[in-house]
């Protein structure tokens, strides 16, 4: 990993792709639209001042977009052969692997960005206790990187962008509903089961307790979605 | 420059290439001819590591493609087959961004080989918008951007107007005045127009290496003049001709109107031309056209290459 230029470079030209073309622009206002209605239209009936009900939207709502945001990240270069130009070009597969879960997680930084509106709004009408707010963004970015990671490995196993959108997606949804089917296992598999779940450790930062047990997760979700994408791509030669 | 060493690559059971060796040099331009299907493609993405070989190795420079990919990459500049380029960036934008993951430091490069491949005009197009010309010209801009000492094209001028086709031609023999040059075709012409060297590969087997001009000497000295004459009946200019010394057939290719159009298989000892037109002369016949034909490379190929898939030449 002593070259990281390489990897930042992608980032900014998939970054950049995403802006000059509408997928950015739709995914965002489709993001925001639904995630802002549905937490508002139940925000008031509580009358409290805190962001939670939006925090536990998060999970199913990255679980669909952000398999939309990487479908094509290298779908589309398999698609269109340029994945050729890439591999030939002086950079690792490593490289370019990372730069394109970093592009993935900017992007969905970018897309929540915009939701910082709510929190200060709410901080209008009542007093918001800062530590679950920063602690929800905190978790929505690795998130964010996991679900990337998982997005950019469904779509290095296919040329298909819709076939790596339904693969990525199934994959996110189910690490972000494993924990709501506890209550059908025995008890012995259910710490196991509840460890795996994504939700689960997410709803545990954005409560704004930051533990390294729930960090190391997200990043040992990001390590295995990589090293499984890397395996794919080195496995095609 | 460039050692292949005892390469194979296989596809599950099929064999796209089959244990072949050569050697490139330095300064070189190499044609890689063959049928559709015959491997050049696959032995190109090897090169380039983009695949990696089931058995023997690449070496490049002092590298070993498969041990040190990056340094090969980095001295090579690759136009894949229909270059595939990043259809939704502007020219300028894509070419910045491979001169950026290239590391190439000096800022007027772009613009530079945007001179170089008469990209000027098309600058701030989508590549999507833009002609195959166009495009191909892009790619290779793209891999000459941090000036490589290599150069592999696959099929340069594959889907490109005559004219096109010309110029881009032209500048693969100006490049490969100073850098080695690799480029696959399954075009004849190609090869004897541009290249020194033509490796000749069929079914995955190299069945000639030659320089051009000693592989076309292989094909056998003869030489054919094709006349156009007016004046008498095929069948008396025949008889007259065919008696002259090193004429070893006469062919008619085309009776119309009183114009006839013959071939003159000659054994190549001497060139026959003045002695045919004086015959010319003497019998008062009129002389519309009269040129030479060497044996060209296109009968070694076929004769090397004549097992090969059915009507892919």
């Amino acid at each position: 990993m002593e070259r990281y230029k390489g990897a930042l470079t992608i980032t900014a030209k998939e970054l950049r792709t995403y802006f000059t073309t509408p997928i950015a622009y739709i995914v965002i206002t489709v993001f925001l639209a639904i995630t802002g209605w549905l937490f508002f239209s139940t925000f008031f009936l509580y009358g409290q001042a805190e962001m939670r009900g939006f925090f536990e939207l998060l999970p199913l709502a990255f679980a669909f977009v952000v398999p939309a945001i990487t479908m094509r990240l290298f779908s589309e270069e398999k698609n269109t052969g340029s994945f050729e130009i890439m591999m030939t070009l002086p950079v690792s597969t490593v490289e370019v692997l990372a730069g394109k879960i970093l592009a993935g997680t900017l992007f969905t930084v970018i897309m929540i960005l915009p939701t910082i509106v709510y929190a200060v709004s709410i901080g209008f009408v009542g007093d918001i206790d800062p530590g679950p707010v920063v602690g929800g963004y905190f978790g929505a970015i690795l998130l964010g990187a996991a679900f990337s990671a998982i997005g950019v490995f469904s779509s290095s196993l296919t040329k298909n962008q819709i076939v790596a959108f339904i693969i990525g997606f199934a994959i996110c949804l189910l690490l972000t509903l494993i924990g709501k089917f506890l209550f059908f296992l025995p008890s012995g598999m259910v710490n196991v089961v509840e460890y795996i779940g994504a939700e689960y450790h997410f709803m545990n930062i954005a409560r704004g307790i930051i533990d390294l047990q729930d960090i190391v997760y997200f990043l040992s979700v990001m390590a295995v979605a990589g090293i499984a994408t890397h395996y794919v791509l080195e496995e095609r030669r | 420059m460039i050692s292949v060493n005892n390469l194979t690559k296989n596809y599950g059971d099929v064999c796209a290439v089959g244990d072949i060796s050569f050697a490139i040099r330095k300064g070189e331009i190499t044609g890689l001819l063959g049928p559709n299907g015959a491997g050049k493609t696959t032995t190109l993405r090897i090169l380039t590591g983009f695949l990696k070989a089931t058995k023997g190795n690449v070496v490049v420079g002092d590298y070993n493609v498969e041990e040190n990919p990056l340094q090969v990459k980095e001295m090579i500049g690759y136009l894949p087959e229909s270059a595939p380029l990043y259809g939704d960036m502007m020219v300028y934008d894509y070419l910045e961004f491979i001169k950026k993951i290239r590391e190439v430091e000096d800022e007027h490069r772009v613009r530079e080989i945007a001179d170089l491949c008469g990209l000027q005009g098309v600058m701030h197009k989508n590549i999507n918008e833009l002609s195959k010309g166009y495009k191909q010209r892009v790619g290779l801009a793209h891999a000459m951007i941090h000036n490589p000492d290599i150069l592999i094209l696959d099929e340069p001028t594959s889907g490109l107007d005559p004219n096109q086709i010309i110029e881009i031609r032209n500048l693969i023999r100006e490049i490969g005045k100073e850098k080695t040059v690799i480029l696959s075709t399954h075009i004849l012409p190609e090869v004897e127009a541009t290249c020194d060297r033509v490796i000749i590969i069929d079914r995955g087997n190299i069945v000639a290496d030659d320089s051009t001009a000693q592989l076309r000497s292989s094909a056998g000295k003869d030489i054919t003049i094709l006349l156009e004459l007016s004046g008498a009946s095929f069948d008396e200019m025949n008889n007259v001709l065919r008696e002259m010394d090193g004429v070893k057939m006469v062919t008619l290719t085309s009776d119309r109107e009183d114009h006839i159009s013959m071939s003159l298989v000659t054994d190549g000892d001497k060139d026959l031309r003045p002695d045919v037109f004086s015959i010319i002369k003497d019998r008062g016949w009129t002389l519309y056209e009269m040129s030479r034909e060497y044996r060209s490379l296109e009968h070694v190929f076929r004769d090397l290459t004549r097992g090969g898939v059915d009507g892919t030449i």
